[in-house]
Protein backbone atom coordinates (compact mmCIF):
# COMPACT_ATOMS: atom_id res chain seq x y z
CA UNK A 1 0.00 0.00 0.00
CA UNK A 2 1.02 3.33 -1.17
CA UNK A 3 1.67 6.21 1.54
CA UNK A 4 -1.17 8.42 1.95
CA UNK A 5 -1.15 11.48 -0.61
CA UNK A 6 0.30 14.76 1.00
CA UNK A 7 -2.77 17.59 -0.39
CA UNK A 8 -0.69 20.12 -2.27
CA UNK A 9 -0.84 23.13 -0.29
CA UNK A 10 -2.42 25.05 -3.65
CA UNK A 11 -5.43 22.82 -1.67
CA UNK A 12 -6.60 26.28 -0.15
CA UNK A 13 -9.28 25.67 2.45
CA UNK A 14 -12.75 28.24 2.30
CA UNK A 15 -11.86 30.36 -0.77
CA UNK A 16 -14.18 28.47 -2.53
CA UNK A 17 -17.66 28.35 -1.39
CA UNK A 18 -19.75 24.89 -1.15
CA UNK A 19 -22.73 25.42 -3.53
CA UNK A 20 -23.59 25.28 -7.31
CA UNK A 21 -24.32 22.15 -8.96
CA UNK A 22 -22.32 19.75 -6.90
CA UNK A 23 -23.61 21.32 -3.70
CA UNK A 24 -27.31 20.52 -4.42
CA UNK A 25 -26.40 17.12 -5.68
CA UNK A 26 -25.56 16.29 -2.16
CA UNK A 27 -29.11 16.72 -1.14
CA UNK A 28 -31.02 15.53 -4.20
CA UNK A 29 -34.59 15.72 -2.59
CA UNK A 30 -34.03 19.09 -1.25
CA UNK A 31 -35.67 20.09 -4.40
CA UNK A 32 -38.74 21.36 -2.93
CA UNK A 33 -41.07 18.88 -4.81
CA UNK A 34 -42.82 19.04 -7.54
CA UNK A 35 -46.00 20.99 -7.01
CA UNK A 36 -43.72 23.80 -5.45
CA UNK A 37 -43.21 25.87 -8.17
CA UNK A 38 -46.93 25.27 -9.41
CA UNK A 39 -48.28 26.56 -5.68
CA UNK A 40 -45.61 29.64 -6.45
CA UNK A 41 -46.98 30.30 -9.79
CA UNK A 42 -50.96 30.08 -8.52
CA UNK A 43 -49.92 32.56 -5.53
CA UNK A 44 -48.61 35.14 -8.17
CA UNK A 45 -51.00 35.05 -10.64
CA UNK A 46 -53.73 35.05 -8.18
CA UNK A 47 -51.35 38.47 -6.33
CA UNK A 48 -51.16 39.65 -9.73
CA UNK A 49 -54.88 39.77 -10.50
CA UNK A 50 -55.61 41.28 -6.86
CA UNK A 51 -52.87 43.74 -7.08
CA UNK A 52 -54.21 44.60 -10.47
CA UNK A 53 -57.34 45.18 -9.18
CA UNK A 54 -56.35 46.95 -5.79
CA UNK A 55 -54.73 49.58 -8.55
CA UNK A 56 -57.60 49.96 -10.70
CA UNK A 57 -60.08 50.24 -7.73
CA UNK A 58 -57.55 52.76 -6.61
CA UNK A 59 -57.21 54.97 -9.75
CA UNK A 60 -60.77 55.26 -10.18
CA UNK A 61 -61.55 56.20 -6.90
CA UNK A 62 -58.95 58.85 -7.03
CA UNK A 63 -60.19 59.49 -10.61
CA UNK A 64 -63.62 60.14 -10.09
CA UNK A 65 -62.98 62.27 -6.61
CA UNK A 66 -61.05 64.17 -8.55
CA UNK A 67 -63.61 65.04 -11.08
CA UNK A 68 -66.81 65.54 -8.71
CA UNK A 69 -64.66 67.29 -6.22
CA UNK A 70 -66.09 70.88 -6.05
CA UNK A 71 -68.91 70.07 -8.24
CA UNK A 72 -72.35 70.67 -7.39
CA UNK A 73 -75.92 70.76 -9.41
CA UNK A 74 -78.64 73.61 -7.96
CA UNK A 75 -82.25 72.02 -9.23
CA UNK A 76 -84.89 74.29 -9.35
CA UNK A 77 -88.35 71.88 -8.99
CA UNK A 78 -91.40 74.45 -9.81
CA UNK A 79 -94.22 73.54 -12.28
CA UNK A 80 -94.61 76.79 -13.41
CA UNK A 81 -92.27 77.79 -16.43
CA UNK A 82 -92.18 81.64 -15.31
CA UNK A 83 -91.92 81.56 -12.22
CA UNK A 84 -89.20 78.85 -12.81
CA UNK A 85 -87.47 81.16 -15.04
CA UNK A 86 -87.53 83.88 -12.73
CA UNK A 87 -86.05 81.85 -10.11
CA UNK A 88 -83.49 80.54 -12.07
CA UNK A 89 -82.52 84.41 -12.64
CA UNK A 90 -82.44 84.77 -8.84
CA UNK A 91 -80.29 82.01 -8.13
CA UNK A 92 -77.62 83.00 -11.10
CA UNK A 93 -77.33 86.45 -8.99
CA UNK A 94 -76.61 84.69 -5.78
CA UNK A 95 -74.02 82.24 -7.58
CA UNK A 96 -72.59 85.18 -9.53
CA UNK A 97 -71.94 87.10 -5.85
CA UNK A 98 -71.08 84.30 -4.04
CA UNK A 99 -67.04 83.42 -3.00
CA UNK A 100 -66.92 79.88 -3.27
CA UNK A 101 -68.26 80.02 -6.61
CA UNK A 102 -65.73 79.45 -9.24
CA UNK A 103 -68.15 79.64 -12.33
CA UNK A 104 -71.42 77.83 -13.10
CA UNK A 105 -73.61 77.27 -16.60
CA UNK A 106 -77.27 77.03 -16.77
CA UNK A 107 -78.11 73.24 -18.50
CA UNK A 108 -80.63 74.25 -21.19
CA UNK A 109 -84.42 72.52 -21.22
CA UNK A 110 -82.98 70.60 -24.18
CA UNK A 111 -79.75 68.76 -22.91
CA UNK A 112 -82.61 67.79 -19.53
CA UNK A 113 -84.72 67.11 -21.88
CA UNK A 114 -82.57 64.83 -24.28
CA UNK A 115 -81.45 63.35 -20.55
CA UNK A 116 -84.74 62.12 -19.60
CA UNK A 117 -85.69 61.01 -23.39
CA UNK A 118 -85.22 57.48 -22.54
CA UNK A 119 -87.61 57.53 -19.40
CA UNK A 120 -90.21 60.06 -20.84
CA UNK A 121 -89.63 59.43 -24.56
CA UNK A 122 -90.73 62.50 -27.10
CA UNK A 123 -93.93 63.95 -27.84
CA UNK A 124 -95.81 66.81 -27.64
CA UNK A 125 -97.67 65.03 -24.40
CA UNK A 126 -94.03 64.62 -22.39
CA UNK A 127 -93.49 68.52 -23.51
CA UNK A 128 -96.44 69.45 -21.18
CA UNK A 129 -94.64 67.24 -18.25
CA UNK A 130 -92.59 70.43 -16.70
CA UNK A 131 -89.05 69.77 -16.53
CA UNK A 132 -86.46 71.14 -13.08
CA UNK A 133 -84.57 73.68 -14.20
CA UNK A 134 -80.50 72.53 -13.22
CA UNK A 135 -77.52 74.81 -12.68
CA UNK A 136 -74.38 73.24 -12.93
CA UNK A 137 -71.81 75.05 -10.45
CA UNK A 138 -68.29 74.51 -10.00
CA UNK A 139 -67.03 75.84 -6.55
CA UNK A 140 -63.59 76.96 -5.65
CA UNK A 141 -60.80 74.65 -4.07
CA UNK A 142 -61.43 74.25 -1.00
CA UNK A 143 -65.13 74.41 -0.82
CA UNK A 144 -66.68 72.57 2.34
CA UNK A 145 -70.03 71.87 3.69
CA UNK A 146 -70.40 75.29 5.44
CA UNK A 147 -70.34 76.71 1.56
CA UNK A 148 -72.80 74.53 0.64
CA UNK A 149 -75.00 75.15 3.16
CA UNK A 150 -74.43 79.20 2.95
CA UNK A 151 -75.63 78.87 -0.53
CA UNK A 152 -78.38 76.77 -0.30
CA UNK A 153 -79.87 78.86 2.78
CA UNK A 154 -79.03 82.60 0.14
CA UNK A 155 -80.51 80.85 -3.06
CA UNK A 156 -83.34 79.78 -0.53
CA UNK A 157 -84.47 83.05 0.29
CA UNK A 158 -85.01 84.15 -3.73
CA UNK A 159 -85.61 80.94 -5.16
CA UNK A 160 -87.73 79.17 -2.42
CA UNK A 161 -87.95 76.03 -4.48
CA UNK A 162 -84.38 75.58 -5.34
CA UNK A 163 -81.74 72.76 -3.65
CA UNK A 164 -78.10 72.58 -4.15
CA UNK A 165 -76.50 68.51 -4.18
CA UNK A 166 -73.06 68.10 -4.12
CA UNK A 167 -72.34 65.37 -6.90
CA UNK A 168 -69.85 63.83 -4.71
CA UNK A 169 -73.02 62.68 -2.30
CA UNK A 170 -74.07 60.75 -4.82
CA UNK A 171 -70.88 58.61 -5.59
CA UNK A 172 -70.00 58.80 -2.16
CA UNK A 173 -71.33 55.05 -1.33
CA UNK A 174 -70.04 53.94 -4.62
CA UNK A 175 -66.83 55.46 -3.58
CA UNK A 176 -66.52 54.02 -0.26
CA UNK A 177 -67.58 50.53 -1.94
CA UNK A 178 -64.89 50.77 -4.48
CA UNK A 179 -62.40 52.11 -1.52
CA UNK A 180 -63.23 48.67 0.69
CA UNK A 181 -62.79 46.58 -2.47
CA UNK A 182 -59.34 47.52 -2.91
CA UNK A 183 -58.36 47.61 0.92
CA UNK A 184 -60.20 43.56 0.35
CA UNK A 185 -57.60 43.44 -2.72
CA UNK A 186 -54.72 44.57 -0.47
CA UNK A 187 -55.49 42.78 2.66
CA UNK A 188 -55.87 39.41 -0.23
CA UNK A 189 -52.29 40.46 -1.34
CA UNK A 190 -51.08 39.85 2.30
CA UNK A 191 -53.18 36.72 2.82
CA UNK A 192 -51.48 34.88 -0.71
CA UNK A 193 -48.00 36.08 0.86
CA UNK A 194 -48.31 34.52 3.79
CA UNK A 195 -50.08 31.54 2.65
CA UNK A 196 -47.39 30.87 -0.04
CA UNK A 197 -44.51 31.26 2.43
CA UNK A 198 -46.29 28.08 4.92
CA UNK A 199 -46.46 26.32 1.82
CA UNK A 200 -42.44 26.80 1.68
CA UNK A 201 -41.99 26.64 5.10
CA UNK A 202 -43.51 23.34 5.12
CA UNK A 203 -42.20 21.89 1.79
CA UNK A 204 -38.24 23.50 3.51
CA UNK A 205 -39.71 20.99 6.54
CA UNK A 206 -40.40 17.75 4.85
CA UNK A 207 -37.45 17.92 2.41
CA UNK A 208 -35.39 18.44 5.82
CA UNK A 209 -36.85 15.20 7.21
CA UNK A 210 -35.80 13.67 3.89
CA UNK A 211 -32.36 14.79 4.13
CA UNK A 212 -31.58 14.53 7.84
CA UNK A 213 -29.19 11.70 7.63
CA UNK A 214 -27.16 13.06 4.87
CA UNK A 215 -27.19 16.84 6.63
CA UNK A 216 -25.91 15.18 9.81
CA UNK A 217 -22.90 13.65 7.95
CA UNK A 218 -22.03 17.04 5.75
CA UNK A 219 -22.22 18.83 9.81
CA UNK A 220 -19.81 15.95 11.12
CA UNK A 221 -17.30 16.76 8.25
CA UNK A 222 -17.08 20.00 8.84
CA UNK A 223 -20.40 21.85 7.08
CA UNK A 224 -21.99 24.97 8.32
CA UNK A 225 -25.94 25.62 8.93
CA UNK A 226 -24.84 28.31 6.09
CA UNK A 227 -23.46 25.95 3.72
CA UNK A 228 -26.62 23.78 4.26
CA UNK A 229 -29.12 26.44 4.24
CA UNK A 230 -27.32 27.75 0.92
CA UNK A 231 -28.31 24.25 -0.82
CA UNK A 232 -31.97 25.07 0.16
CA UNK A 233 -31.93 28.33 -0.98
CA UNK A 234 -30.76 27.30 -4.45
CA UNK A 235 -33.41 24.78 -4.85
CA UNK A 236 -36.39 26.86 -3.69
CA UNK A 237 -34.81 29.65 -6.06
CA UNK A 238 -34.98 27.96 -9.09
CA UNK A 239 -38.75 26.52 -8.29
CA UNK A 240 -39.73 29.82 -7.45
CA UNK A 241 -37.88 31.64 -10.54
CA UNK A 242 -40.48 28.83 -12.87
CA UNK A 243 -43.34 29.60 -10.34
CA UNK A 244 -43.07 33.12 -10.63
CA UNK A 245 -42.72 33.71 -14.04
CA UNK A 246 -45.44 31.10 -15.23
CA UNK A 247 -47.81 33.37 -12.13
CA UNK A 248 -47.31 36.30 -13.78
CA UNK A 249 -47.76 35.51 -16.98
CA UNK A 250 -51.02 33.89 -16.06
CA UNK A 251 -51.74 36.69 -14.01
CA UNK A 252 -51.27 39.36 -16.99
CA UNK A 253 -53.35 37.34 -19.49
CA UNK A 254 -56.26 36.96 -16.91
CA UNK A 255 -56.12 40.95 -16.21
CA UNK A 256 -56.20 41.42 -20.16
CA UNK A 257 -59.29 39.70 -19.89
CA UNK A 258 -61.04 41.41 -17.07
CA UNK A 259 -59.90 44.73 -18.73
CA UNK A 260 -61.11 43.93 -21.92
CA UNK A 261 -64.71 42.98 -19.87
CA UNK A 262 -64.44 45.96 -18.18
CA UNK A 263 -63.72 48.00 -21.35
CA UNK A 264 -66.54 47.04 -22.85
CA UNK A 265 -68.90 48.64 -20.38
CA UNK A 266 -67.78 51.83 -22.14
CA UNK A 267 -68.11 54.01 -18.32
CA UNK A 268 -66.42 56.66 -18.14
CA UNK A 269 -65.84 55.46 -14.13
CA UNK A 270 -64.11 52.33 -15.84
CA UNK A 271 -61.90 54.28 -17.80
CA UNK A 272 -60.76 56.30 -14.46
CA UNK A 273 -58.71 52.72 -13.59
CA UNK A 274 -56.61 52.39 -16.57
CA UNK A 275 -53.16 51.13 -15.09
CA UNK A 276 -50.46 54.12 -15.04
CA UNK A 277 -46.77 52.99 -16.07
CA UNK A 278 -45.83 52.79 -12.69
CA UNK A 279 -48.93 50.55 -11.74
CA UNK A 280 -47.30 48.26 -14.35
CA UNK A 281 -43.80 48.49 -12.64
CA UNK A 282 -45.61 47.41 -9.05
CA UNK A 283 -47.40 44.55 -10.90
CA UNK A 284 -43.68 43.14 -12.05
CA UNK A 285 -42.68 43.31 -9.19
CA UNK A 286 -44.66 40.81 -7.68
CA UNK A 287 -43.07 37.68 -9.00
CA UNK A 288 -39.84 39.49 -7.92
CA UNK A 289 -41.43 39.76 -4.04
CA UNK A 290 -42.51 35.99 -4.30
CA UNK A 291 -39.05 35.00 -5.37
CA UNK A 292 -37.71 36.92 -2.22
CA UNK A 293 -40.25 35.82 0.02
CA UNK A 294 -40.16 31.91 -0.87
CA UNK A 295 -35.56 32.32 -0.47
CA UNK A 296 -35.67 33.53 2.71
CA UNK A 297 -38.67 31.10 4.10
CA UNK A 298 -36.96 28.55 3.33
CA UNK A 299 -33.28 29.82 4.64
CA UNK A 300 -35.02 30.60 8.00
CA UNK A 301 -36.92 27.29 8.22
CA UNK A 302 -33.53 25.59 7.40
CA UNK A 303 -31.81 26.95 9.54
CA UNK A 304 -34.15 27.55 12.68
CA UNK A 305 -34.46 23.77 12.19
CA UNK A 306 -30.23 22.99 12.38
CA UNK A 307 -29.87 25.34 15.17
CA UNK A 308 -32.25 22.31 16.92
CA UNK A 309 -29.16 20.50 16.17
CA UNK A 310 -25.22 20.01 17.22
CA UNK B 1 -7.31 24.25 32.46
CA UNK B 2 -4.18 24.95 31.73
CA UNK B 3 -2.49 22.99 28.08
CA UNK B 4 0.46 21.30 28.05
CA UNK B 5 2.82 21.61 25.00
CA UNK B 6 1.46 18.97 22.46
CA UNK B 7 -1.82 18.66 23.90
CA UNK B 8 -4.57 18.36 21.34
CA UNK B 9 -7.67 17.68 23.34
CA UNK B 10 -7.81 17.42 26.95
CA UNK B 11 -11.03 15.81 28.76
CA UNK B 12 -10.75 16.89 32.50
CA UNK B 13 -14.08 15.05 35.09
CA UNK B 14 -16.40 14.34 32.12
CA UNK B 15 -20.04 12.84 32.62
CA UNK B 16 -21.87 12.48 30.22
CA UNK B 17 -25.66 10.93 30.55
CA UNK B 18 -28.37 10.40 27.35
CA UNK B 19 -31.98 12.13 29.36
CA UNK B 20 -32.59 11.19 33.23
CA UNK B 21 -30.53 7.39 32.92
CA UNK B 22 -27.56 6.61 34.69
CA UNK B 23 -24.48 8.61 33.20
CA UNK B 24 -22.93 6.37 30.22
CA UNK B 25 -19.55 7.98 30.94
CA UNK B 26 -18.19 9.69 34.54
CA UNK B 27 -15.36 11.30 35.47
CA UNK B 28 -13.49 10.84 32.33
CA UNK B 29 -10.04 12.27 32.40
CA UNK B 30 -7.27 12.52 30.20
CA UNK B 31 -5.39 13.92 27.21
CA UNK B 32 -4.36 13.24 23.93
CA UNK B 33 -1.00 14.56 22.21
CA UNK B 34 -0.04 15.21 18.98
CA UNK B 35 1.27 12.41 16.94
CA UNK B 36 0.37 9.78 19.21
CA UNK B 37 -1.61 6.33 17.97
CA UNK B 38 -4.20 5.67 20.79
CA UNK B 39 -6.25 2.88 21.12
CA UNK B 40 -9.61 2.69 23.03
CA UNK B 41 -11.08 -0.25 24.06
CA UNK B 42 -13.59 -1.73 25.95
CA UNK B 43 -16.69 -4.22 26.07
CA UNK B 44 -19.56 -3.62 24.22
CA UNK B 45 -21.70 -0.79 25.84
CA UNK B 46 -18.48 0.45 27.58
CA UNK B 47 -19.36 3.26 26.56
CA UNK B 48 -16.15 3.92 23.28
CA UNK B 49 -18.56 5.15 21.13
CA UNK B 50 -20.45 7.58 23.06
CA UNK B 51 -16.76 8.99 24.36
CA UNK B 52 -16.10 9.69 20.38
CA UNK B 53 -18.97 11.21 19.88
CA UNK B 54 -17.66 13.55 22.38
CA UNK B 55 -14.17 13.88 20.25
CA UNK B 56 -15.88 14.83 17.36
CA UNK B 57 -18.33 17.28 18.97
CA UNK B 58 -21.47 15.33 18.23
CA UNK B 59 -22.49 15.48 21.08
CA UNK B 60 -21.84 17.80 24.39
CA UNK B 61 -21.08 16.34 27.92
CA UNK B 62 -23.19 16.63 30.76
CA UNK B 63 -20.82 17.93 32.84
CA UNK B 64 -17.11 18.29 33.00
CA UNK B 65 -15.16 20.19 30.57
CA UNK B 66 -13.35 19.78 27.57
CA UNK B 67 -10.72 21.58 25.16
CA UNK B 68 -9.66 21.03 22.26
CA UNK B 69 -6.52 22.14 19.95
CA UNK B 70 -6.71 25.04 22.94
CA UNK B 71 -10.14 26.13 22.98
CA UNK B 72 -12.81 25.20 25.16
CA UNK B 73 -15.26 23.71 23.27
CA UNK B 74 -18.06 23.59 25.59
CA UNK B 75 -19.00 27.10 25.79
CA UNK B 76 -17.99 27.40 21.94
CA UNK B 77 -20.78 28.93 20.10
CA UNK B 78 -22.41 26.68 17.34
CA UNK B 79 -21.32 28.69 14.37
CA UNK B 80 -17.73 27.79 15.69
CA UNK B 81 -17.47 24.28 15.51
CA UNK B 82 -17.43 23.12 11.65
CA UNK B 83 -13.58 25.03 12.01
CA UNK B 84 -12.76 22.37 14.93
CA UNK B 85 -14.94 19.60 12.85
CA UNK B 86 -12.51 20.20 9.72
CA UNK B 87 -9.42 19.67 11.92
CA UNK B 88 -10.81 16.10 12.41
CA UNK B 89 -11.51 13.05 10.36
CA UNK B 90 -14.02 10.52 11.67
CA UNK B 91 -14.66 6.91 10.59
CA UNK B 92 -17.59 6.44 11.90
CA UNK B 93 -18.62 2.38 13.02
CA UNK B 94 -21.77 2.58 10.43
CA UNK B 95 -19.58 4.55 8.01
CA UNK B 96 -22.52 6.74 6.99
CA UNK B 97 -21.43 7.39 3.39
CA UNK B 98 -23.94 9.32 1.24
CA UNK B 99 -26.11 7.02 -0.44
CA UNK B 100 -26.06 8.99 -3.25
CA UNK B 101 -22.93 10.11 -4.14
CA UNK B 102 -20.14 8.26 -5.87
CA UNK B 103 -17.14 6.39 -4.01
CA UNK B 104 -15.31 9.57 -5.69
CA UNK B 105 -18.20 11.98 -4.29
CA UNK B 106 -18.36 10.83 -0.19
CA UNK B 107 -14.39 11.22 -0.28
CA UNK B 108 -13.97 14.79 -2.31
CA UNK B 109 -17.10 15.72 0.12
CA UNK B 110 -14.72 16.91 3.38
CA UNK B 111 -12.75 19.26 0.50
CA UNK B 112 -16.07 20.37 -1.19
CA UNK B 113 -17.59 21.41 2.17
CA UNK B 114 -14.16 22.89 3.27
CA UNK B 115 -14.46 24.97 0.22
CA UNK B 116 -11.46 23.48 -1.91
CA UNK B 117 -11.96 24.17 -5.86
CA UNK B 118 -12.83 21.32 -8.03
CA UNK B 119 -9.84 21.29 -9.94
CA UNK B 120 -7.88 21.86 -6.67
CA UNK B 121 -9.53 18.56 -5.37
CA UNK B 122 -9.78 15.74 -8.65
CA UNK B 123 -6.20 14.53 -7.85
CA UNK B 124 -5.97 14.54 -4.48
CA UNK B 125 -8.95 12.40 -3.83
CA UNK B 126 -7.93 10.38 -7.12
CA UNK B 127 -4.64 9.63 -5.27
CA UNK B 128 -6.59 8.69 -1.87
CA UNK B 129 -8.62 6.33 -3.85
CA UNK B 130 -5.68 4.65 -5.54
CA UNK B 131 -4.34 4.52 -2.26
CA UNK B 132 -6.69 2.40 -0.41
CA UNK B 133 -6.88 0.39 -3.40
CA UNK B 134 -10.39 1.67 -5.07
CA UNK B 135 -9.15 3.63 -8.02
CA UNK B 136 -11.50 1.04 -9.81
CA UNK B 137 -14.48 1.60 -8.29
CA UNK B 138 -14.48 5.62 -8.10
CA UNK B 139 -17.73 6.34 -9.53
CA UNK B 140 -19.51 3.13 -7.45
CA UNK B 141 -22.06 3.90 -4.95
CA UNK B 142 -21.89 2.56 -1.72
CA UNK B 143 -25.03 -0.05 -2.43
CA UNK B 144 -22.93 -1.52 -5.03
CA UNK B 145 -19.46 -2.14 -2.59
CA UNK B 146 -18.65 -4.71 -0.26
CA UNK B 147 -18.84 -3.74 3.56
CA UNK B 148 -14.62 -3.70 2.89
CA UNK B 149 -14.71 -1.28 0.46
CA UNK B 150 -17.38 0.88 1.98
CA UNK B 151 -15.30 1.00 5.45
CA UNK B 152 -11.92 2.07 2.99
CA UNK B 153 -14.00 4.90 1.16
CA UNK B 154 -15.27 5.66 4.58
CA UNK B 155 -11.47 5.97 5.80
CA UNK B 156 -10.78 7.66 2.49
CA UNK B 157 -12.48 10.05 3.29
CA UNK B 158 -11.85 10.48 7.01
CA UNK B 159 -8.16 10.97 6.04
CA UNK B 160 -8.02 13.21 2.41
CA UNK B 161 -8.32 16.35 4.13
CA UNK B 162 -5.18 15.22 6.77
CA UNK B 163 -7.04 16.15 9.72
CA UNK B 164 -4.88 17.13 12.59
CA UNK B 165 -6.71 14.17 14.44
CA UNK B 166 -7.95 10.49 12.85
CA UNK B 167 -10.67 9.24 15.20
CA UNK B 168 -11.89 5.72 13.88
CA UNK B 169 -15.00 3.74 15.53
CA UNK B 170 -14.29 -0.19 14.79
CA UNK B 171 -12.84 0.83 12.16
CA UNK B 172 -11.72 -3.20 11.11
CA UNK B 173 -14.97 -4.30 12.58
CA UNK B 174 -16.52 -5.35 9.14
CA UNK B 175 -13.17 -6.79 7.38
CA UNK B 176 -11.18 -9.67 7.59
CA UNK B 177 -8.08 -10.20 9.78
CA UNK B 178 -6.49 -9.66 6.71
CA UNK B 179 -7.97 -6.51 5.51
CA UNK B 180 -8.05 -5.21 9.31
CA UNK B 181 -3.94 -5.27 9.08
CA UNK B 182 -3.93 -3.58 6.00
CA UNK B 183 -6.63 -0.58 7.46
CA UNK B 184 -4.00 -0.55 10.57
CA UNK B 185 -0.94 -0.16 8.14
CA UNK B 186 -2.88 2.80 6.55
CA UNK B 187 -3.35 4.47 9.50
CA UNK B 188 -0.08 4.10 11.25
CA UNK B 189 1.15 5.88 7.88
CA UNK B 190 -1.15 8.57 8.49
CA UNK B 191 0.29 8.40 11.98
CA UNK B 192 4.20 9.02 11.13
CA UNK B 193 2.82 12.13 8.85
CA UNK B 194 1.96 13.81 11.94
CA UNK B 195 -1.74 12.98 12.74
CA UNK B 196 -3.34 11.92 15.78
CA UNK B 197 -4.83 8.33 15.46
CA UNK B 198 -7.80 7.21 18.25
CA UNK B 199 -8.74 3.67 17.09
CA UNK B 200 -11.72 2.21 19.07
CA UNK B 201 -11.72 -1.31 19.32
CA UNK B 202 -12.75 -4.28 20.86
CA UNK B 203 -10.17 -6.55 19.44
CA UNK B 204 -7.50 -7.11 21.73
CA UNK B 205 -5.41 -9.04 19.24
CA UNK B 206 -5.28 -5.77 16.56
CA UNK B 207 -3.35 -3.68 19.87
CA UNK B 208 -0.42 -5.59 19.53
CA UNK B 209 -0.01 -4.75 16.47
CA UNK B 210 1.03 -1.03 16.93
CA UNK B 211 3.65 -1.14 19.35
CA UNK B 212 3.67 2.22 20.60
CA UNK B 213 0.47 2.92 20.92
CA UNK B 214 -0.95 3.90 23.99
CA UNK B 215 -4.44 2.16 25.33
CA UNK B 216 -7.59 4.29 26.79
CA UNK B 217 -9.86 1.49 28.33
CA UNK B 218 -13.06 1.94 28.97
CA UNK B 219 -15.26 -0.02 31.59
CA UNK B 220 -18.79 0.75 32.77
CA UNK B 221 -18.10 4.14 31.74
CA UNK B 222 -14.99 4.85 33.54
CA UNK B 223 -11.31 5.54 31.46
CA UNK B 224 -8.78 3.49 33.75
CA UNK B 225 -5.26 5.01 33.63
CA UNK B 226 -3.75 3.27 36.28
CA UNK B 227 0.25 4.19 35.18
CA UNK B 228 -0.86 8.20 34.28
CA UNK B 229 0.35 7.07 30.78
CA UNK B 230 -3.00 9.00 29.28
CA UNK B 231 -2.38 11.76 31.13
CA UNK B 232 1.46 12.25 30.82
CA UNK B 233 2.62 9.96 28.18
CA UNK B 234 5.93 8.66 27.47
CA UNK B 235 8.41 10.54 25.58
CA UNK B 236 8.66 9.47 21.88
CA UNK B 237 11.28 9.97 19.64
CA UNK B 238 10.12 12.64 17.07
CA UNK B 239 6.95 13.55 18.68
CA UNK B 240 5.72 16.16 20.94
CA UNK B 241 4.12 14.93 24.54
CA UNK B 242 5.56 14.86 28.50
CA UNK B 243 6.85 11.94 30.20
CA UNK B 244 5.63 11.11 33.16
Amino acid sequence: MKRPPALANAVDRGLAPFRGRRAAGLLPQARLGGPMPWVIAIMVALTVVAAGGALALSNMVSTASGDLAGSATVQIIEPDAGQRAAQVEAVQEVLAQDPAVEGFRVVPEEDIAELLEPWLGTGEEVEAVPLPALVDVELRDGAGRDDYARLEAAMREVAPRARIDAQSDWLAPVLSALSALKWMALALILMLGFVGAAAVWLAARNALGGNRKTIEVVHLLGGSDDQVARIFQRSILLDAIIGGVLGFVAGVLAMSLLARQFAALQSGMVAGGTLTAMDWVLIALVPLFAIAIAVYTARMTVLSSLRKSL
Amino acid sequence: MSTREGEIVQFDNVGLRYGTDREVLSNVTFSLYSGRFYFLTGASGAGKTSLLKLLYLAQRPSRGAIRMFGRDVITLPRDQLPSFRRRMGVVFQDFRLVDHLSAFDNVALPLRVSGVREADLREPVADMLEWVGLAHRAEARPATLSGGEQQRVAIARAVIGRPEILIADEPTGNVDPEMAVKLLRLFEALNRLGTTVVVATHDVQLLRKVPDSLIMRLSKGMLADPTGALRYPPRREGTVGESA
